[in-house]
């Protein structure tokens, strides 16, 4: 009994130190730059480093950058407190889900500059309407990329061609639950929110029809693999697309017409952050249209700021591929923010369709 | 005694802490949450899920059935190869040049083999010396068990190395003059001998072999399921930890098993050392 007293006693002080050192540390960081500092908690390689260089001369906040790999990461990050980010990224569905967990704080709109600079057609969405929380960072689309050496150029157009035995064991596929399922619901004309359950295993069965064609389900090798001609096809984002096609000239990407995701990343203020003046300075920053055209030529992606697109160079700005015509524009869909049980859902079938693969 | 005990208690602290903090508290935890659903609400409803849904079930049987064929590939890979060593001369050399892949990162070998494996990769460019077009080799189950099956290995010379060392060489020398055939010797003596660092070899392979995910994903291209898939999908994606931690109790429910199954039974296996 002493023994487990003593034990029991020995654990506590241990966790204790250890909450205690933690605390510290923290504390430490805060005061690294005094008030002057900016906690930005980004994807990763998803701001030009000279830009943040370049914020820093100019406005002298430190900069302090954080990276994530995935919005549930950084979900669990924020919610569970303990940190003190000024500024994160989180796509459109997550946004919605932020926000109905009281996890953001709005924008105050007096304090920022420029943002009439964006394309109405990318503001006021449903998963933040008016733009009360979020300003768009980046936006993009869910595609095909195909390798002009196995494929001929316009024999992938549809989600459908995708199916054809001709491709056997040459496609890739992006590990996400919602963007594979997504896929086959769209090339079904279903909606790729749907939580209609007859419409899902449809959409399921259909995919394990695929699973011949099938290469590899992977995650951020895809880029590589397609870059070293490893496989014909790949379903993967546009963001993603354009890297690749950065290091293969034989690289092409097709968003098909009838109908795919559109996503976004919004900056915005986490229930955590601090540093107020640092955060709105950075916004306005990165709102220059000179700033966010150096941004999206660094990052590959599409940029929402109309103004940095006309600074783009004309074969970027006009490439259909990343800038989709407005007949396409309108067939795309923005993920809802689902529940949790038809997350699971969305998921246990796609667990399902892996398994049949093998 | 009783004060001589209590002054030796000391030492176990580091110990006990380390018990208590990283393995008690997280298996706790673990299987705390198993029992609690999205609402966080107690419940039995995820092991229903489990034993009901076909998908984790067949999941289970490939964990087991790949976690199987990789520990058996590395022992026979790894007895003869132990075998061979001890009876090199510059033996402790060549222990350590087989132990020398254990000091690279797991994920950085599994890198390197997609530069082996791949379409433009080593092998496919020595087959091309032969005028053989390039092979599918990344993504095939024979990846996925050649890969994890190399990175398995050193875990299992080493104990059979070590029991291999602990046969005198008296017993080989009595069976030889008492006119036993060399595999008599290696039969009856020498694998009963080293039957213990077997039994160990088997139950640092086998058990982490269950989850390798890393690699059903980097070698197997997501061709290969094992349980641990479900797990990190669980726990990154959908966030229904209460599922993720079901699927963790049964893996360690499994390992438990494994554990028992190769145990030390050293009452009925006579003198052992």
């Amino acid at each position: 009994m002493k023994r487990l007293l003593g034990l029991a006693i020995a654990i506590l002080a241990v966790c204790g130190l250890l909450g205690f050192s933690a605390n510290r540390l923290e504390a430490t960081d805060n005061s690294g730059g005094g008030n002057k500092v900016l906690n930005l908690y980004n994807w990763g390689d998803y701001i030009d480093p000279s830009l943040i260089q370049k914020f820093q001369r100019e406005t002298g906040y430190h900069v302090n950058v954080e990276t994530f790999d995935s919005n549930e990461a950084m979900y669990t990050k924020i919610k569970q407190g303990g940190t003190s980010y000024d500024l994160t990224v989180p796509s459109d569905y997550m946004i919605e889900k932020m926000r109905a967990a009281h996890l953001l704080k709005p924008l105050d709109r007096s304090r920022l500059k420029g943002m009439q600079n964006f394309d109405p057609r990318l503001m006021n969405l449903d998963f933040d309407p008016h733009n009360r929380y979020s300003i768009p960072y980046f936006w993009g689309t869910l595609g095909i990329i195909y390798n002009d050496k196995y494929v001929r150029s316009g024999q992938i157009k549809h989600w459908n061609d995708l199916w054809s035995p001709k491709y056997r064991n040459q496609i890739m596929l992006v590990d996400s639950a919602r963007d594979i399922l997504g896929f086959a619901l769209a090339s079904n004309g279903d909606s790729m929110n749907t939580t209609n359950n007859s419409q899902l295993l449809a959409a399921k069965n259909k995919l394990d029809r695929l699973s011949p064609n099938v290469k590899a389900i992977v995650a951020d090798e895809i880029k590589m693999y397609m870059a070293e001609n490893e496989s014909a096809l790949a379903v993967d984002w546009s963001g993603e697309a354009s890297e690749m096609m950065a290091n293969n000239s034989h690289l092409h990407y097709v968003v098909p017409s009838e109908g795919s995701n559109l996503w976004f990343d919004n900056l915005v203020i986490p229930k955590t952050a601090k540093h107020y003046a640092a955060i709105y300075a950075f916004l306005n920053f990165m709102m220059e249209p000179k700033n966010a055209a150096q941004n999206a030529r660094y990052v590959g992606y599409a940029t929402p700021n109309e103004k940095a697109r006309e600074l783009l160079p004309k074969a970027v700005r006009d490439d259909r591929q990343f800038y989709p015509d407005a007949k396409t524009m309108a067939h795309l869909q923005i993920y809802q923010n689902l529940s949790p049980q038809l997350v699971g859902r969305y998921n246990d079938l796609y667990l399902e369709f892996k398994m049949h693969t093998h | 005694m009783s004060r001589r005990q209590y002054a030796n208690w000391g030492y176990y602290i580091p110990y006990g802490l380390w018990i208590g903090l990283f393995v008690i508290a997280p298996v706790g935890l673990i299987i705390y949450q198993s029992f609690l659903n999205l609402n966080h609400h107690f419940t039995l409803a995820n092991y229903e899920t489990y034993f009901k849904s076909g998908t984790y079930l067949m999941m289970t049987v490939n964990s087991l059935w790949w976690a199987f064929l990789i520990t058996v590939f590395t022992l026979l890979i790894s007895y003869p190869a132990a075998y061979y060593i001890h009876q090199l001369k510059h033996r402790q050399l060549w222990l350590l040049l087989t132990i020398l892949p254990t000091w690279i990162n797991l994920l950085l070998k599994a890198y390197a083999f997609i530069g082996i494996f791949s379409q433009s990769g080593v092998v496919n460019q020595f087959l091309g010396l032969f005028g053989i077009a390039p092979q599918q080799i990344l993504f095939t189950n024979f990846s996925f068990v050649f890969v994890a099956t190399y990175i398995q290995i050193p875990f299992m010379i080493l104990p059979i190395y070590n029991s291999i060392d602990d046969v005198s060489d008296s017993y080989i020398n009595a069976s030889r003059d008492l006119g036993a055939t060399s595999w008599q010797t290696f039969s009856k003596v020498i694998w009963p001998l080293t039957l213990p660092g077997v039994k160990a070899g088997v139950q640092s392979v086998f058990i982490p072999s269950l989850s390798l995910f890393m690699l059903t994903r980097l070698i197997g291209g997501n061709k290969v399921i094992t349980l641990g898939t479900a797990i990190e999908e669980h726990f990154l994606t959908t966030m229904n930890w209460g599922m993720g931690s079901t699927i963790g109790v049964v893996l360690i429910i499994a390992m438990v098993i494994i554990m028992m199954l190769t145990g030390d039974r050293q009452a009925d296996g006579g003198r052992v050392r």
